[in-house]
């Protein structure tokens, strides 16, 4: 095979022509390559004559290299003449020294006062946005309790599916996990004081009443939040939103109430799946690390949750389902139209949704003291 | 620049812009737009990337609000119209959307079904025929249980116009309906177009920059321009080739401006 014929370097030569600094580029030039240095016209010269022979094949770089020289040239008040250069790199130095000319890139960002000004202001319209949208969920169920014929049921049983059968796997994982966890962080204490027995008190009122809820809501969030705002994110994008617009379909009406609905109900059946899961999670733990009985467990616990225990934790659960439904198909609806902007929706949908289950927690904690349950 | 329709003495309008102003986010793209189309007229709104012609789109047919001037359908206001009023007046349109705009979560049959759900009395079973019918009218006869994910780009946009047509509408709008279609499928849907119209008597506007299907089909043209914010040509097409207007000459026949 023959050699492959050698890329001649890129050359620079300078010459003196009656008083005038002649420039002369040639050879080949390639932005990956060192670019040659070139010290400046002499002194005493009256001018430069940018000059090309023997070029071979170039590219951006020389240009830059040309732009370069009469930089220097300007900045020595020595005239540089391009006119002698092919055309083609005549007009691509012209071009980069327009470039040039418009300076440094536009820094866009805010300044801290202005951001901190726009993140406030944000959190009001977020807020509202969210109000907004709550308003519009209930006028919008007002009116399908009117005409139930109207609701897309079939929707709303395949959704159910979705949020709550197909999340079984990863509820019973989580949740048996964090009855295992309650149990031996109790046990170290209880253990202390003889007080053995009274991690089934632990394991099963803070199931029943706190962690199996919030457990399955945020398992919930990440999963069916998350694939609803990408869901509907991508709906829009594909202006499927808006073909339901032009019919006259309102959106909230034939997407978002059935997946709310579909939460409504399968949230509470969850949670009360959670918490059997979390409870037998104890329970092992119980049995094998503090060789307590099952049925001692079961009459333990049995002591101390009552029907009012379980009804709070299914309470808070429809409540939770309902937030993650709502944060989901927000955040979708409100997705630009582009992949980046659903990305951003499914991250949104879960940080809302997370937020606003802490705050919720929390109100029901004060609500349910208030009301002795 | 006004484009009204040439319409016989006492005939309104199919569509009428009035005065537009155009434009979201707080940015105005379209100022004074006015032109009417008659019945049964194929119009083609076109004009360069970035004109604003898909912006026009979506304030004629709702989902924008125009921040001044009206639209009306056969005479009734639509802008201006309260929540019945508008909702009236949508079923007497279609749009067919860029990418088609089809529920991906519906089969082809459903998707057409579900505008004669939400306006007609019709039993579930009709409604399944009827779909089955706009449908084959469209050439998508034995698609009507595939998704729209198992069909190509071209069946796409063949079962959105089946979807559009679903409440047999007096106007459909038709958004660059040659976008990322090859020329054969991009001409067949030409002559579906103009097999609606000629049949159905439906009149047709059409937001492209596919400049074969407006020589083809238009009756009439409005050329948008970005550095004017509005019309800058109206009128039939071969009218539009001896434009005094450099600009829209150079556009119609793919020559650089000089």
């Amino acid at each position: 095979m023959p050699d492959a014929p050698a890329i001649p370097a890129a050359a620079v030569r300078t010459e003196a022509e009656r008083g005038v600094c002649v420039v002369t580029v040639g050879g080949g030039w390639s932005v990956t390559g060192a670019p040659p240095a070139w010290p400046g016209p002499p002194a005493g010269a009256t001018g430069v004559v940018l000059r090309a022979a023997d070029l071979g094949r170039w590219d951006s770089s020389l240009p830059f290299f040309l732009a370069g020289v009469r930089r220097v040239c300007r900045a020595a008040g020595v005239p540089c003449d391009a006119a002698a250069l092919p055309p083609r790199l005549r007009d691509l130095l012209a071009q980069l020294e327009a470039v040039q000319a418009a300076g440094a890139p536009q820094d866009r960002a805010d300044s801290l006062l202005t951001a901190v000004g726009l993140a406030t202001r944000e959190v009001g319209v977020q807020a509202r946005a969210i109000l907004d949208f709550v308003g519009e969920c209930a006028l919008s169920a007002v009116r399908l309790a009117r005409s139930p014929r109207r609701f897309r049921w079939a929707d709303c049983a395949a959704e159910m599916q979705q949020c709550g059968a197909m999340a079984l796997p990863i509820v019973s994982l989580i949740s048996f996990l964090v009855g295992v966890t309650l149990a031996y962080t109790g046990a170290i204490v209880l253990r202390q004081f003889g007080g053995d027995i009274w991690i089934a008190d632990l394991v099963g009122l803070s199931m029943v009443r706190e962690m199996g809820a919030v457990m399955t809501a945020v398992v919930l969030a990440g999963r069916t939040g998350a694939a609803y705002a990408a869901t509907l994110g991508n709906m829009k994008a594909n202006e499927e939103i808006d073909a339901l617009a032009t019919l006259g379909i309102p959106p909230v009406q034939f997407l978002v109430l059935p997946r709310l609905l579909a939460l409504a109900v399968m949230m509470p059946v969850l949670a009360l799946y959670a918490n059997a899961l979390g409870i037998l999670g104890g329970l092992l733990v119980a049995y094998s690390l503090l060789a307590i009985p099952p049925a001692a467990f079961w009459v333990e616990m049995l002591t101390i949750i009552d029907l009012s225990d379980v009804a709070s934790g299914v309470i808070k659960a429809a409540a939770f389902g309902v937030i993650v439904g709502l944060s989901g198909c927000l955040r979708g609806l409100q997705a630009e139209r582009s992949a980046d902007g659903v990305g951003r929706a499914t991250t949104s949908a879960v940080v809302t949704a997370l937020l606003l289950l802490v705050i919720a927690d929390a109100l029901f904690a004060v609500l349910f003291n208030v009301l002795g349950i | 620049m006004d484009a009204p329709a040439r319409l016989p003495p006492g005939e309104t309008p199919a569509i009428a812009a009035e005065t537009l102003d155009c434009g979201y986010e707080g940015k105005l793209v379209l100022r004074d737009v006015t032109f009417s189309v008659a019945p049964g007229e194929i119009f083609f709104v076109i004009g360069g990337s970035g004109c604003g012609k898909s912006t026009l789109l979506r304030h004629l047919i709702g989902l924008h609000e125009p921040r001044r001037g009206r639209v009306s359908f056969h005479g009734r206001p639509f802008t201006a119209a309260d929540a019945a009023g508008r909702r009236e007046l949508l079923r007497t349109f279609g749009v067919l959307f860029q990418g088609g705009a089809l529920w991906s979560s519906l089969t082809l049959r459903e998707n057409v079904a579900l505008p004669l759900e939400e306006y007609t009395p019709l039993s579930r079973r009709e409604r399944g025929e009827l779909a089955a019918l706009k449908l084959a009218q469209v050439g998508l006869e034995g698609f009507e249980d595939y998704y729209p994910a198992e069909i190509s780009g071209g069946m796409r946009k063949r079962a959105g116009l089946a979807r559009a047509l679903a409440l047999d509408p007096a106007v459909v709008f038709f958004d660059e309906p040659s976008a990322g279609l090859d020329p054969v499928t991009s001409r067949s849907l030409d002559d579906l177009i103009r097999q609606v119209r000629d049949t159905f008597g439906t009149t047709i506007v059409v937001v492209s920059h596919e400049l074969a299907s407006m020589f083809a089909l238009a009756d009439r043209a409005v050329m948008l321009a970005r550095e004017e914010q509005g019309i800058i040509a109206a009128g039939a097409p071969a009218a539009l080739l001896k434009s005094p207007d450099p600009r829209v000459r150079a556009f119609l026949t793919r020559t650089a401006p000089a």
